[in-house]
């Protein structure tokens, strides 16, 4: 079906959102799009846990009972507490389930759906315990949360062009190739002041101006779909729960800077975004939404070269893609643009603080309870982020610091957890947003191990091309380990701070120069830590192995033997008379003896 | 070796080679497809690659090699991926990792001997909220311990032991 014109996709959009009422809390009638939704998460952890089970049981019982123009099911993108998955929601009572099983099913058609009592034991719990029916309303991991960028994820069908038209989808770009000219589209991005959300913070709308102030007779908007920094996942849920979003804000931008081709670089780990964004490009085609030749290339590192940087000027926007002028932004960054359009550049600079509008989505990881993707509003504190939304660190443990940037960031500590999360107060604390993976360390998780695991990242991520970064970032990764395993000592500290500084400032490209940085921030805040492995070769954490010991307790040990017929090595000794002992040469400190004691008579002594 | 097999893989790649050839940026798409084919990228594919499309070895070598994406070792039946991605690192995904290493007593990048597994470590597949995290062809098991490593070693034993007998018979 071609929508011929904007009347017909406002036809469409008006007839899609009465049969969508009930969902997004308006009034319904029931002829138009039946009396209940059921919405399953389908993607990343709660597919991973089985959701498709459920989605199948609950289709069966639809069919079984021939309701299907009364009840309607949808799998949908990431609904963001990961940690309670599978996630399921009905409409319009707004109950959201947690820890759904697909024999679940049973129970929640019978009583809730047929019954209209709604099944509390799978209420999303709070940290304490609490049952919450109206999560999404009531659940203190939603209350504090404000969705742009995720608007849709969680509450369309990622695979129906038309569930998104009816959320006033490509509105946003009838209205820009309707009512404005590019420099007015042009204009309003720099108004909102949009800043990069991959990353580097840069305004997008000032990247825009100089792609359409180029002469050139072929232009290119490309999208960063690699999300890079291991531990945040926020890109690949807008391609898997909204990938229409995308492809609007990308048309938008061809038309503001002159360039009809688009390209999507996705990673090859996320094969499921790659799928979802074919099935949107074909729609949007179809619907007469995107011409034939926009958006052809998914999945290819696209010039067919190996990834390398190259020094700037000139920028992109000048030569870019096959050496044609071209805007690249990333995933978070362009679901803002149809907002923007939409709502308007006083909305949007309202929300946030007053250098870095709008709002920021993290992944929430590491030692937090509630795992899983958050949108908050720029400038909202550590503190809400990990102890208010995120449940704070689970198991009576301190918190101990969060790393925020990746690879590319550092750490910010418990006594810093008062920051607002803006772009500019994350670089004074000698961190960066970066593109929103936001790691929680708790006293349990060793400084200077997790540098150690980022330069390893890096070494692994550097293109080689320039010495700093190649043979800089070796060396310190080559330190840090020396350090763990115990045969540091005082110089290397220096070393380190001496190597960071001349990599910051010799390596070509961003990972280069910001690749120093977690060992830089670690060594801020934790220096006692690196001591402790220098010093005294002691990981007061206890995860160090080769400053491990695994000792027997002999005043508690049972003499039952399962140590010994657990250890991998045979290095635990000692029989019914004589308490069992670990050969301390031989030990690996794989850990399994400690793990399998019923009588927990196996210390860790670091 | 001029096996049926091979014959048609080559026919296959031929065609891979040509579909693509002459659009810009060619090489990578054309790799991924050679991958589906043959598992891995085989050094003689390579040298078809770079025969089909005139360009130096050493340039597709370079590209195959940039990729963590593109394997020039072969795979095993049952491929495990162990996430290595900051949550799952955080929360012990490097024991889970190690404990793979020790059972199968192979090293990351290697395959076992009789063909069975083959272990890899990625950076992040964006299934935090289940950290740790590992896949076995693609299938996933999160909330990983060193524990669950033998059960899901156990289970694919298990399978490939009974295909192995039902082909048999």
């Amino acid at each position: 079906m071609i929508l011929e014109n904007r009347k017909a996709l406002n036809i469409l959009r008006d007839q899609k959102h009465k049969e969508m009422a009930l969902r997004l809390g308006e009034d319904f009638d029931p002829k138009d799009g039946g009396r209940m939704h059921i919405l399953v998460c389908g993607v990343a952890g709660c597919h991973s846990a089985g959701s498709m089970g459920i989605y199948e049981n609950l289709q069966k019982k639809i069919e079984e009972n021939g309701l299907q123009s009364e009840i309607k099911l949808i799998s949908t993108g990431c609904m963001g507490l990961c940690a309670q998955g599978p996630l399921m929601v009905t409409y319009p009572d707004e109950i959201m389930y947690t820890h759904v099983e697909p024999k679940d099913v049973e129970e929640i058609w019978n009583s809730h759906v047929m019954g209209g009592q709604p099944v509390e034991r799978l209420f999303a719990a709070e940290s304490d315990g609490t049952k919450i029916a109206h999560a999404l309303k009531d659940h203190s991991f939603y209350s504090k949360q404000m969705k742009i960028a995720l608007k849709n994820c969680g509450l369309i069908d990622p695979m129906d062009i038309e569930e998104y038209i009816g959320v006033e989808g490509y509105q946003a770009l009838a209205l820009c190739l309707n009512d404005m000219d590019p420099e007015d589209v042009i204009d309003t991005m720099k108004d909102a002041v949009l800043r990069g959300r991959g990353g580097a913070g840069f305004p997008l709308g000032i990247k825009w101006e100089s792609a359409a102030r180029e002469m050139a007779p072929v232009k290119y908007i490309c999208c960063n779909a690699d999300e890079g920094d291991p531990g945040a996942f926020m890109d690949r849920s807008i391609l898997e729960g909204d990938p229409h979003s995308i492809l609007e804000a990308m048309a938008i931008a061809g038309y503001a800077c002159g360039a009809k081709q688009g390209y999507i670089y996705v990673r090859a780990e996320y094969p499921v975004a790659v799928e979802r964004l074919g099935i949107a490009i074909k729609q949007a085609h179809e619907y007469g939404l995107l011409g034939k030749n926009e958006a052809t290339a998914l999945m290819a590192s696209i010039e067919g070269k190996r990834g390398e940087p190259r020094p700037k000027p000139p920028r992109s926007t000048e030569k870019g893609l096959f050496d044609c002028p071209t805007v690249l932004n990333n995933v978070e960054t362009f679901a803002n643009v149809p907002q923007i359009i939409l709502k308007g550049t006083d909305w949007f600079k309202g929300i946030g603080t007053e250098k870095s509008n709008g709002t920021k989505v993290f992944a929430l990881g590491g030692k937090i309870e509630n795992t899983g993707l958050v949108e908050v509003p720029m400038g909202t504190t550590l503190r809400d982020v990990v102890f208010e939304i995120g449940g704070g660190v689970p198991g009576h443990l301190a918190f101990k610091a969060a790393q925020t940037g990746g690879p590319s960031g550092g750490c910010i500590t418990a006594e810093h957890l008062d920051t607002p999360l803006d772009f500019d107060s994350l670089t004074k604390l000698g961190t960066m947003m970066g593109s929103g993976g936001l790691i929680v360390m708790a006293e349990d998780s060793c400084m200077v191990d997790i540098a150690k695991f980022f330069l390893d990242f890096t070494v692994d991520e550097s293109c080689g091309k320039c010495p700093p970064c190649r043979i800089g970032t070796k060396r310190m990764l080559d330190i840090t380990k020396k350090i763990t395993e115990g045969k540091g000592n005082m110089d290397d500290l220096d070393e380190l701070e001496d190597l960071a500084q001349m990599i910051k400032t010799g390596a070509l490209c961003g990972l280069g120069q910001s690749a120093p940085n977690p060992v830089v921030s670690t060594l801020q805040y934790f220096k006692d830590e690196y001591i402790a492995h220098v010093r005294d070769k002691k990981c007061p954490a206890g995860v160090c192995v080769s400053m491990l010991k695994y000792i027997i307790m002999a005043e508690t040990c049972r003499k039952c033997g399962i140590c010994a017929k657990n250890c991998p090595v045979g290095a635990i000794s000692g029989d019914k008379n004589t308490p069992y002992v670990i050969d301390q040469d031989k030990c690996i400190k794989c850990g399994v003896c400690m793990s399998k004691c019923p009588f927990k008579s196996i210390l860790k002594n670091a | 070796m001029t096996c049926e097999k091979c014959q048609k893989e080559q026919a296959a790649l031929q065609e891979i080679i040509l579909k693509h050839k002459g659009t810009p940026g060619a090489l990578i798409p054309i790799l991924h497809e050679a991958q589906n084919l043959y598992g891995y990228l085989p050094a003689e594919v390579l040298h078809e690659i770079s025969k089909g499309l005139e360009m130096p070895e050493a340039e597709v070598y370079g590209v195959a090699t940039f990729y963590s994406q593109f394997s020039l070792q072969k795979k095993g039946k049952y491929r495990i991926n162990v996430c290595l991605g900051t949550a799952c690192y955080v929360k012990g995904a490097q024991d889970v990792l190690d404990k793979f290493k020790l059972r199968l007593m192979i090293d990351v990048g290697e395959c076992t001997d009789d063909g069975l597994f083959s272990l890899e470590a990625c950076r992040c597949i964006g299934a935090c909220g289940l950290a740790p995290v590992v896949t076995v062809n693609g299938e996933v098991y999160g909330r990983m311990t060193v524990d669950k490593v033998d059960e899901i070693l156990d289970k694919y034993e298990a399978l490939a032991a009974s295909e192995k007998e039902a082909e048999e018979a």
